[in-house]
């Protein structure tokens, strides 16, 4: 039986009001917010980030045959993306890294595939959603990424939802559609796209049920996305969908995260599920059907395993959300390269050396140190001779990814370039042993102070000459306060 | 196994210090050549006489070359050094050491730097090809970490730090006021320099050195020879370098309110040079102010002040023109400005003017002591590198 192992989703730290557009523009925007990827991250570093969540929520979901990556918004072209989230997890040169690239409904494909395969499979999508100033993309577009482990398992109890079935229709019109270069989609007028969708959905619906046995009524939750708002709402009425829980708070806050969104929105509603079954209040055994609509349409059946009430996200979307913070509108047109601020008049940063960031992978796209066997110093990066009594090629490795730590000093520089000046930057104690300086992220400068907890996120420094330079980076650990009613 | 020094074996004759600053309308090669010949007038001497060359050069120029071609030098053994912003300092060991072996007679260092033609401020190292994963932070990020490590540790309130800071700055700039050569020459009052804009943490841009073209330069011979070119010449009594591991900036034991480098390198010159109470035995010393809070916290490493006490003899303008030991009677880094190649020769040379009483009356400080040091540092907090030298008047 093939199905999901562990999953998890990525949302990055800021949001944009969507008022906000129209406090500059007149026109545009909206409610809610929609979120926003870092200046320092791009489809690949979400990806990374998300597929954490997933291997640190599920035990067992490793190792894995295969590593595939679905994004509209490569970082490359030619090269594979999924060779940096390979690198970057750790993996082991025996696990294939391949991309699904361009089209939105290469993230369901790609799911849809994996569940169709073999082995165990990693399907991470990404996307980062874009649109001209006051256009309904930039708005309902949103920024993020999932990653969902899928295999095999003789019976369900390895499976947190074991995968049904599903069918999928494809047709061919030009409802939404990008140049490759262009920083925007367009769109054809909507009502022609709303048809297509409306009978392309109810399709798949229709022979997916059959295909799987099963009711309408059978079916405990219907999950509706898709590119054409118009037309996701449309079919949500038309089946009786769900249109609130996860899926409203994603419209909500999140805004539509193209690629990932199937993912996603899966992922959300599975972090509900599990909640719902430690808490007594839902039982396993329940369907949830997953359609998205893209050039054709797609259903996935699931039923929810007894495992699921087990399976502990590490950090829920939910969470993610709730934590965030506002960037304003301004900033946001620059990070979306928009607007053009002046930029820091330093020199801008040479491109990375090949062959030195293959040499130094582990360090560079593991964070992995090394710690003296005798003194037990830790080396970052991972050293030959050790700091503390000299011992020579004695030393284990010591990846350093996951462990939190504390600031011991900081400052804020000014001067150094940054994509986003000034860095903020401090001296880093990890728990367990080890000290670097580190550039902090996701904060604004003058927020934190000597002792605050901080965490490791991967991230994309700077691009030069076409190649990204990928590096970690500490963020501050987002705590959720609960708020009393 | 021993750092024995080279004490009293080798003597300065002659010196020599462009003006330093914005000096759009010279190059690199018109700095050489100017520091050159007033060096070798300084000496008596002529380039033919110079059996040696060492140039000193951060990011100007690469290999001998850089000099030998625009003095036209001939059959000359000519070598560039570089060691970070201790690379004048290098050049100086280097032509000490050489004619301390014997092997040459006569050796000159020049140190030179042309850091305005690069069109940023700053300074901008361009570093070889690498993974990427390297710092890019300026050295005054590194640099201010330090102020409120060292406000911690000794308990000092953040606005007496911020007058402590400013006082050094003002004190530089006094002192630079004075000195004819400098970039900056103009008293700033300290109220100027706590409102400055921010560059890092809390260092404003009066915290900063400045950043400056210039070049230095010192002809060395052996101490016996000495009186052949001047009837002032200064003794070298001792010259260390201490290049750090670079552990500090991942050994979770470092606090970031001192610097080790600095202190080893101060205990192997007071030893060379038999020194057991810098603060009442040296007339006056040169330090590397890249910014404030490292002149501050080089009080206690030098020596000058005990641990944790440096902010209140800085308060008390210990370090003054007029103090116990003056600090930085050109105006140091901080108004002298800081052409890297150049400034640990700069620093020497104002110990040349200083020790033969042949500083500008406004700032000449009393010489009896008969001795001076030279501190110069390259790097950062916790990966850096430190020289220290000793200079003296008298042999013995």
């Amino acid at each position: 039986m093939r199905g999901i192992l562990s999953a998890g989703g990525y949302v990055p730290y800021r949001r944009l009001d969507r008022s906000s557009v129209r406090d500059l523009f007149g026109v545009g925007g909206g409610r809610g917010t929609r979120s926003v990827s870092g200046y320092d991250e791009d489809t690949t570093t979400m990806g990374v980030e998300a597929a954490r969540l997933a291997i640190r929520s599920g035990s067992g979901c490793t190792p894995w045959d295969s590593l595939w990556f679905a994004t509209s918004q490569p970082p490359y072209l030619d090269k594979t993306n999924a060779a940096t989230i390979h690198a970057a997890l750790g993996l082991s040169t025996c696990v294939a890294a391949f991309d699904f690239g361009g089209a939105t409904r290469s993230g369901i494909g790609a799911l849809k595939a994996a569940l169709q395969s073999s082995g165990t499979i990693a399907v991470v999508s990404a996307d980062r959603r874009d649109g001209l100033p006051t256009s309904a993309d930039e708005v309902e577009g949103g920024d993020g990424a999932a990653g969902i482990v899928v295999g095999s398992a003789d019976d369900s109890t390895m499976l947190i939802a074991a995968y049904l079935g599903g069918s999928s229709a494809t047709d061919e019109f030009v409802d939404r559609w990008r140049a490759p270069g262009d920083r925007r989609s367009r769109v054809w007028e909507e009502r022609f796209g709303e048809t297509r969708y409306l009978s392309l959905g109810g399709d798949v619906w229709q022979r997916g049920l059959d295909e799987v046995g099963l009711a309408p009524e059978q079916v405990d939750q219907v999950l509706v996305t898709g590119m054409h708002a118009r037309a996701v709402r449309g079919l949500t009425k038309e089946i009786g969908a769900t249109s609130d829980g996860s899926v409203r708070l994603l419209s909500e806050q999140v805004g539509q995260t193209g690629t990932a969104h199937p993912s996603l929105v899966l992922t959300a509603v599975l972090e509900e599920e599990a909640a719902g079954q430690a808490a007594g209040e839902l039982s396993p055994g329940r369907v949830l059907a997953l359609i998205h609509l893209s050039d054709g349409a797609d259903v996935l059946f699931f039923r929810t395993t007894d495992k699921l009430a087990d399976w502990s996200p590490a950090r829920t979307i939910r969470d993610q959300v709730v934590t965030g913070a506002n960037l304003d509108y301004g900033t946001f047109l620059s990070w979306r390269e928009q607007v053009h601020v002046e930029p820091p008049r330093r020199p801008e940063p040479q491109r990375v050396s090949s062959s030195a960031a293959w040499r130094n992978q582990e360090w560079k796209f593991g964070f992995v140190g090394s710690r003296d066997r005798i003194s037990s110093a830790i080396h970052l990066p991972p050293a030959r001779i050790s700091m503390e009594g000299g011992a020579v090629d004695d030393m284990d490795p010591a990846p350093m990814a996951d462990c939190s730590g504390s600031i011991v000093t900081f400052t804020v520089d000014h001067m150094s370039y940054s994509p986003s000046p000034p860095i903020v930057f401090a001296v880093v104690d990890f728990d367990g042993g080890g000290r670097f300086p580190l550039e902090l992220t996701d904060l604004d400068a003058g927020t934190m102070a000597i002792g605050d907890r901080v965490e490791m996120t991967f991230r994309r420094l700077s691009s030069a000459d076409g190649i990204h330079n990928y590096f970690w980076k500490a963020a501050p650990v987002r705590v959720v306060t609960e708020v009393q009613p | 196994m021993a750092s024995r020094g080279i004490r009293d074996r080798v003597a300065i004759v002659g010196m020599s210090c462009t003006t330093f600053g914005e000096r759009w309308d010279v190059g690199f090669d018109d700095l050489l050549v100017e520091a050159t010949l007033d060096c070798l007038a300084a000496a008596h001497t002529n380039m033919n006489h110079v059996d040696a060359f060492w140039l000193g050069t951060a990011q100007s120029a690469m290999s001998g070359i850089a000099l030998a071609r625009p003095l036209q030098l001939h059959g000359k053994p000519v070598t560039r050094v570089e060691n970070y912003c201790a690379t004048g300092s290098e050049a100086l060991r280097a032509a000490a050491y050489a004619v301390a072996s014997g092997a040459y007679d006569v050796a000159m260092a020049i140190g030179a730097e042309k850091v305005k033609d690069g069109g940023y401020q700053g300074l901008n190292a361009t570093l070889p090809p690498g993974d990427g994963t390297a710092r890019t932070l300026t050295a005054a990020a590194m640099f201010s970490m330090a102020a409120p490590a060292y406000a911690a540790k000794y308990g000092v309130d953040k606005d007496v730090m911020r007058d402590v800071l400013a006082s050094i700055a003002q004190k530089n700039h006094f002192n630079g006021a004075r000195n004819p050569r400098a970039q900056f020459r103009k008293e700033i009052s300290k109220e100027v320099i706590i409102g400055s804009p921010r560059i890092a943490g809390d260092l404003g841009v009066f915290d900063c050195a400045g950043v400056a073209d210039g070049a230095a330069a010192a002809i060395v011979v052996r101490a016996e020879d000495a009186p052949s070119y001047t009837d002032k010449p200064l003794y070298i009594k001792a010259l260390s370098l201490v290049a750090g591991s670079g552990s500090g900036l991942i050994d979770p034991n470092y606090d970031y309110t001192h610097f080790p480098e600095c202190e080893a390198a101060a205990r192997d010159a007071y030893r060379q040079s038999g020194i057991t109470d810098p603060r009442s035995q040296l007339a006056l010393a040169e330090v590397h102010d890249c910014f404030t809070p490292t002149e501050l916290i080089l009080m206690e490493d030098l020596g000058f002040a005990e641990r944790g006490t440096a902010w209140s003899e800085v308060l008390k303008g210990t370090f003054s023109l007029n103090g116990d030991l003056p600090v930085n009677t050109d105006g140091g880094l901080k108004s002298f400005g800081h052409p890297v190649g150049a400034s640990g020769l700069r620093m020497l040379f104002e110990t040349w003017m200083q020790l033969r009483n042949e500083a500008p009356p406004d700032r000449q400080v009393p010489i009896d002591r008969g001795l001076a040091l030279t501190h110069n540092l390259g790097g950062y907090p916790g990966e850096m590198l430190s020289f220290v030298s000793v200079i003296g008047t008298e042999l013995g």
